[in-house]
């Protein structure tokens, strides 16, 4: 046998005294891996701040409230923040009745049938399918085929986009949510006459809300940050100018051109010129603290549930 | 106390209301089937458009280069190989290391301050490390290997990749570690081993089936990681196969990305923009595949205990 056995290496070990090179080698080599992911973050972090800084200092809001434009000193990013916050709202007007309804009905009403685990294996998968894939059924479903609808490269064929994207991951933390809720509470509803649903509505979901609504928090943080769906579901690249006036705000999702705060730190990092490089690095530092912003909601939320 | 009999069936009304609330979210669920019937349908309607159009030598040629009509498909698959391979360098030791560390070594403080900040670099978007990929790795490291390094090149690009890999790694790996249940530990202890033994010998091998899905989760995610590639790896226009790192070529994702940048320009008059849709295809049978893989072996080798 080419390697010695537990026992072995036991007796030896017992025999031997004083320092333990072996051990303290490899706790040190651990210890150093885990520094290196964390100074990658923290490189990283500084890397994009001492770049950007200059410019948020220099333009102080103008750069947040400027329109895009192909001069870099005018250039701003509110077309893609209000762009951003759109999407979102579609993602979670679509995605969050849809994903907490199909994680209700796998949790509290589904038998283990062959449907079901169907169902929860496929949703598995499509977790795991990359973000870009999501973008061609964008292309193919949203853009061109429903274009009737959604008027082709429009906000909302991006946000449904999204929303298909994030709905896997919506379900599967939901269903985490109503897993953790107790058992004797669905007992003690039911004994006392009330229905399935009326236990799910008054007694499961109130108290597995919180964890539902951090994970929904989460998962669109996620959505804020997506960028390569977008590039194929239509979201534009260029400057580019927002219709004029008379446009009603139905009309505005179905017919205007949009872009998004990661498709604009994208574009502006292929550019060449050098100035754009600190303002892919300003733009960062505004996606970064929106992304805060909403992480940070999700760490209230998660504290309420947890005093509850 | 009355004896009458009870009618336990309840309201018709609270009954009908009960299958129409059921109905609704059987069928948000089976939503989820049609998405998937979505994607397959339309990335295979598209691929067929695609193998049609194109003549299938070009299939082989001589390099990728959409607008030309040729789609070596060797170059984009070894390249998207070459990033992930150069990604796994990078996330493998240090997410494992870190991961090893954080369920044995650390105390519960120490975890409890360090695995949200771990978490907090998961949370980047791609963009943003495809921007420092390109600023950064490129530049600090790369550069500073081979002063022969391009702007853009397939090594920063892995490297970034291995970046966004590494919270992935780490956190799969160490919820398989932290399930390895205390009374092994204890057993090794009571034998009289160390701790770097216990951990080696004992913990790692319970752990080996999670340990061994994080890292084919991680090839998996670095295969159709975009935005990374699409702005560190350079080669928008198409490139010839390379196998060195220091220059720049196309891969999977990266020509998906350029092709859906132009979509508009080649639309229509010659297969380019349906390539899009095989490449895509290609892609989704590559990380389904690994997916399935990694949970057979969680499924396969998870030790009962």
């Amino acid at each position: 046998m080419a390697l010695p056995t537990t026992a072995d290496v036991v007796a030896t070990n017992l025999k031997r005294r004083g320092f333990d090179l072996a051990g303290t080698a490899l706790s040190a080599v651990l210890l150093v891996m885990l520094l290196a992911s964390l100074g990658i973050l923290v490189t990283l972090l500084v890397d994009v701040f001492t770049g950007g800084i200059e410019v948020i200092s220099d333009r102080g809001w103008s750069f947040v409230t400027d329109p895009l434009s192909p001069t870099p000193e005018k250039a701003g990013v509110i077309q893609g923040i209000i762009g951003s916050i759109a999407l979102t709202v579609i993602v979670v007007i679509v995605a969050f009745p849809i994903g907490v309804g199909a994680a209700i009905y796998l949790e509290e009403y589904a038998r283990d049938t062959r449907l079901t685990r169907f169902i929860t294996a496929n949703i598995r998968n499509l977790a795991g399918v990359p973000s870009i894939v999501y973008g061609l059924l964008g292309l193919a479903v949203f853009v061109k085929l429903a274009s009737g609808l959604t008027g082709g490269r429009t906000v909302l064929a991006g946000g449904l986009t999204l929303a298909v994207l994030v709905l896997p991951i919506m379900i599967i933390t939901a269903s985490e949510a109503l897993r953790a809720v107790p058992d004797a509470l669905r007992q003690a509803s039911m004994g006392v006459g009330a229905t399935k649903w009326e236990t799910i509505r008054h007694q499961v979901i109130p108290v597995a809300l919180p964890a539902i609504l951090t994970g929904t928090v989460l998962t669109i943080a996620r959505a804020f940050g997506e960028s390569a769906p977008l590039l194929l579901a239509g979201a534009v690249l260029s400057s580019f100018f927002a219709s004029a006036e008379g446009v009603s705000f139905v009309e505005r999702f179905t017919q205007e051109k949009y872009t998004a705060l990661p498709i604009i730190v994208f574009n502006w990092a292929r550019q060449p010129q050098e100035e754009f490089r600190a303002l892919t690095a300003a733009a960062i530092i505004v996606l970064l603290a929106l992304l805060l912003v909403v992480n940070a909601a999700a760490i209230v939320l998660r504290d309420r549930f947890e005093r509850a | 106390m009355t004896s009458t009999s009870i009618d336990l069936r309840g309201d018709p009304k609270r009954l009908r209301r009960e299958r129409r609330v059921r109905a609704t979210f059987l069928l948000a669920s089976v939503l989820s089937i049609a998405v998937s019937v979505g994607i397959v349908l339309s990335l295979i309607g598209g691929a067929v458009d695609f193998i049609t159009k194109v003549e299938l030598s070009q299939l082989w040629a001589n390099g990728w280069f959409p607008r030309r009509g040729r789609f070596d498909l060797r170059t984009i698959v070894v390249h998207t190989l070459l990033i992930s391979a150069v990604a796994m360098v990078v996330a493998a030791p240090l997410g494992l290391g870190a991961a090893i560390y954080l369920s044995e070594y650390a105390s519960s403080r120490v975890r409890r301050i360090l695995k949200p900040t771990l978490e907090i670099l998961a949370g980047i978007p791609s963009v943003v490390i495809g921007f420092f990929a390109l600023t950064f790795v490129t530049p600090q490291i790369m550069a500073r290997i081979w002063s022969s390094t391009e702007v853009f090149n397939l090594g920063a690009a892995g490297i970034g990749v291995g970046i966004l890999i590494i919270p992935l790694v780490a956190s799969v790996s160490e919820d398989a570690l932290s399930a390895v249940p205390d009374p092994l530990r204890a057993a090794s202890y009571g034998l009289g081993a160390k701790k770097w033994h216990t951990t080696v010998r004992v913990v790692l091998p319970a752990a080996i089936s999670g340990v061994v899905a994080s890292m084919i989760l991680a090839i998996s995610r670095a295969i159709g990681e975009t935005m990374v590639v699409a702005i560190a790896a350079g080669a928008a226009g198409g490139s010839l196969l390379t196998l060195n790192v220091t220059e720049g070529g196309q891969t999977m994702t990266g020509a998906m990305a350029s092709l859906a940048i132009g979509s508009d320009q080649v639309a229509g008059d010659n297969a380019a923009f349906q390539s899009l849709f095989f490449v895509g295809l290609l892609l989704f049978v590559f990380t389904l595949i690994l997916n399935i893989v990694s949970e057979r072996v969680v499924r396969r080798y998870r030790q009962r205990y």
